[in-house]
């Protein structure tokens, strides 16, 4: 659909920025010891550490993946708050304070603290790169998808302003500067999420949502079948010509569609052979030059419509309610039908279309698992469509406290109860964000504002259907989101280049001031490297790239962090072989997934050797199993005392 | 800006250990209703359908989640608190003996 920048937004996302740039002056003196940059000078009280936790964790996959996710399909998506939120109470009860403890700037830091290991230091440190370049992919292609919407300004812009700002956030003031762009950032994320949730409440339902009378309803059409012979379809309404039709069958059903034409303007239509209809769709036509046609139309002609709405209200329709509560609005939608939208690719000589077609849903059935996992037998459910929904919540659950970037923030607060107070902080802000998710994916689903070809922009439309300046700050928060983690992964990768392989791996002997300018020159160089790869992965579904992070983390770092501090018995040999096989297996699964093959290599016909998307459920315990043994095997021999010894 | 001034912890192994282990026992009890969570997803998923009143098991089951790991999150930390405050006690009271034996 098309987006027209409006002078809010353009003034509100300039405001950020320069303020964001003055917290980073403002900081950079403070920054001159190893560290002030690295731990912004561990001194960072608790209750503000706990905000820029949320700041730092609620990254454009919590606000826009997963707000998208539940607008268009529903309860699945919630999932991923459910696990992302769950994570923080391993962070609290079994890392937080010991972490604190055992480390000085990073994750490496603390694995290390026992052995002081070189093998460790590398090993660890080639672990947070990875698991951040993972994470980082995703935000810097968020920036790219945002900018336009926002600012009209085209992909790449994007990538470079967010890379940009970054480099100068980071390699200013490191830590200190960081801390306070992320607590800025998830403040504002947390008030306005509530402040969009509210006045959802207080606009209520509609059959007909219309914007608040901003954009009329589209009430979509259908025409009656007369006679349907041999794939044959001839129509009542004589003022349509059928052109085409497309018979497309999957193992589980077949659909048909139609092409028709009327007063020279092309239309597709789902045939329904139940009730002998057809159904008005939404496509888009990828031509064989690359131009893309919006229902037939250029981008410009807007004939391509905002959907979402319920299809009844607890039986009525039209119909309309009041102001809503946290607990009518769920019993309203599951008591009415809720007009879905599927999609469907369809090769048409050199064109690609992709069809939206209708798919009215029972609310009751949108709040519950099962639209995206597949996990009733009767549904199509298999033992490794329910494998890949445990192996998920296993990695959500187990990645979070494992994930670098999260790790370094306990290092910018003065004690063990300091970190465990920001993490209470942490879980209240984050967990109340996660509520609202909820909230605002469900909202969007019925309240017409979902643009089905970016489901990520449903958090930031439902926000511009109550008026352009709440869309506005919310797009500019969306995009400060991106700010704040991109910040917090740099840090990360840049302590890991400079403090843990430089100076603590390489042994590269350096001035408390010269390891501030590697750290800076990291963090440079860590930047540059994610605006390449944001304009590379242009295209790339990001969300599972989220995923994949979680599991490389979970797999990669958290047994090592569990063992170190339970068991007595953990080698340096074993951390090593650990660390390096749960990164192996994590990702030769995730390289030969199906996922991967479909949506990385673009070979959806070819059969991947790993069913399984999410690699957690085995590359987690293929890690610790591999410590158990290897640290076995590498006991340090005891020295025999014998009585006559002194 | 809101900055505490950075000091040096001084707590016994004694009183982190204690933590560790409530926090283990506490992420243990966590655990299991997360795994209870998945398991009637996996085992009977329209359980997650039945009715709560105005909502369904499965919404009350998710916001469950979430509620339960801030309230536990606030028990944890009242426990800890009450331990450390004992240990700060006991530290004290070893040291006026101490000063008194001196």
């Amino acid at each position: 659909m098309k987006y027209v920048p409006s002078f809010w937004a353009i003034l509100i996302f300039i405001s950020i920025i320069i303020l964001v740039l003055y917290i980073s002056y403002y900081f950079a003196k403070k920054a001159r010891t190893s560290e002030g940059y690295f731990a912004a000078g561990g001194k960072i009280h608790w209750s503000i550490n706990g905000i820029a936790f949320a700041g730092d964790y609620l990254s454009a996959a919590s606000f826009l993946g997963i707000c998208g996710m539940i607008a268009v399909s529903g309860y699945d998506g919630f999932l991923y708050s459910i696990g992302y939120l769950a994570g923080w109470i391993v962070a609290l009860f079994v890392v937080a304070e010991p972490i604190k403890r055992l480390g000085k700037f990073t994750f490496t830091d603390a694995v290390d603290a026992k052995f002081n290991n070189k093998g460790i230091k590398l090993i660890a440190a080639i672990s947070t790169l990875i698991v951040s370049l993972f994470y980082l992919i995703p935000q810097m292609v968020g920036a790219g998808s945002l900018i336009m919407p926002l600012l009209g300004l085209p992909y790449w812009s994007g990538v470079l302003i967010v890379g940009t700002i970054v480099i100068i956030i980071v390699a200013t003031a490191g830590m200190a500067s960081t801390t306070y762009v992320q607590f800025i950032k998830g403040a504002l994320l947390l008030g306005f999420s509530l402040a969009l949730v509210i006045t959802m409440f207080s606009r209520g339902f509609s059959t007909a949502p219309d914007q608040g009378g901003n954009i009329p309803y589209h009430d979509f059409k259908t025409i009656q079948i007369q006679s349907s012979d041999n794939k044959k379809i001839e129509l009542k309404d004589k003022s349509y010509n059928v052109i085409k039709n497309w018979e497309i069958s999957n193992s589980s059903k077949t659909l048909q569609f139609v092409e028709l034409s009327k007063d020279n303007i092309n239309s597709i239509w789902k045939v329904n052979n139940e009730k002998n209809i057809l159904e008005e769709t939404l496509f888009v036509t990828e031509l064989s030059d690359g131009k893309k046609l919006y229902n037939g139309g250029t981008v410009d002609e807007k004939r391509f419509y905002q959907v979402g709405n319920l299809l009844d209200i607890e039986g009525k329709t039209p119909a309309k309610t009041g102001t809503l509560d946290p607990l009518s609005f769920f019993g309203i939608i599951k008591n009415s039908n809720v007009l879905l939208w599927n999609k469907q690719v369809i090769k048409d000589s050199g064109n690609t279309i992709t069809v939206y077609y209708q798919n009215p849903t029972a609310g009751a059935e949108i709040l519950k698992p099962g639209r995206i996992y597949k996990l009733d037998t009767a549904k199509g459910a298999t033992l490794n469509t329910r494998l890949d929904f445990i192996s998920l919540m296993i990695a959500l659950f187990l990645g979070t406290a494992a994930l670098p970037h999260i790790l370094i923030r306990y290092y910018t607060v003065p004690s063990p109860i300091a970190a465990r107070k920001s993490t209470i902080v942490a879980i209240a802000g984050i967990g109340l964000f996660y509520i609202l998710t909820l909230y605002m994916g469900l909202g969007a689903m019925t309240g017409g504002v979902i643009d089905l070809t970016n489901d990520n922009m449903s958090a930031p439309l439902l926000a511009r259907s109550f008026g352009i300046i709440l869309f506005s700050i919310i797009s500019a928060i969306a995009f400060a989101t991106v700010l704040g983690t991109v910040s917090g992964l740099i840090c990360a990768s840049s302590g890991a280049v400079a403090h843990d392989i430089m100076d603590r791996f390489m042994g590269i002997k350096m001035t408390d001031r010269k390891k501030v300018l590697a750290g800076k020159m990291a963090a440079i160089g860590v930047g540059i490297i994610a605006m390449i790869l944001g304009l590379i992965f242009k295209n790339m579904n990001v969300s599972y790239l989220v995923g994949w992070a979680f599991s490389i983390a979970a797999s990669a770092n958290l047994p090592a962090i569990i063992m170190i501090l339970f068991w007595k018995k953990t080698t340096a040999k074993g951390i090593i072989a650990s660390i390096s096989i749960g990164l192996i297996s994590a990702l030769t699964l995730i390289l030969m997934s199906q996922k991967t093959f479909n949506e990385v290599y673009n070979i959806p016909n070819v059969v991947a050797p790993i069913q399984i998307n999410n690699p957690a459920i085995f590359s987690v315990p293929i890690s610790f199993i591999v410590l158990i043994i290897v640290s076995l095997f590498t006991q340090a021999k005891k020295v025999e005392v014998s009585e006559n010894s002194v | 800006m809101d900055h505490i001034p950075a000091k040096e912890w001084k707590e016994d192994a004694a009183t982190s250990k204690l933590k560790s282990k409530i926090g283990i026992w506490m992420f243990l009890v966590y655990l299991v209703v997360y795994a209870v969570f998945i398991i009637i997803n996996v085992v009977n998923p329209e359980i997650m359908g039945i009715d709560i009143g105005k909502l369904n098991l499965a919404i009350v089951f998710g916001f469950g989640l979430i509620l339960l790991a801030l309230i536990m999150a606030l028990i944890y930390n009242a426990l800890c608190g009450w331990v450390e405050e004992k240990a700060l006690k006991l530290e004290k009271i070893q040291k006026k003996i101490h000063e008194e034996v001196k």
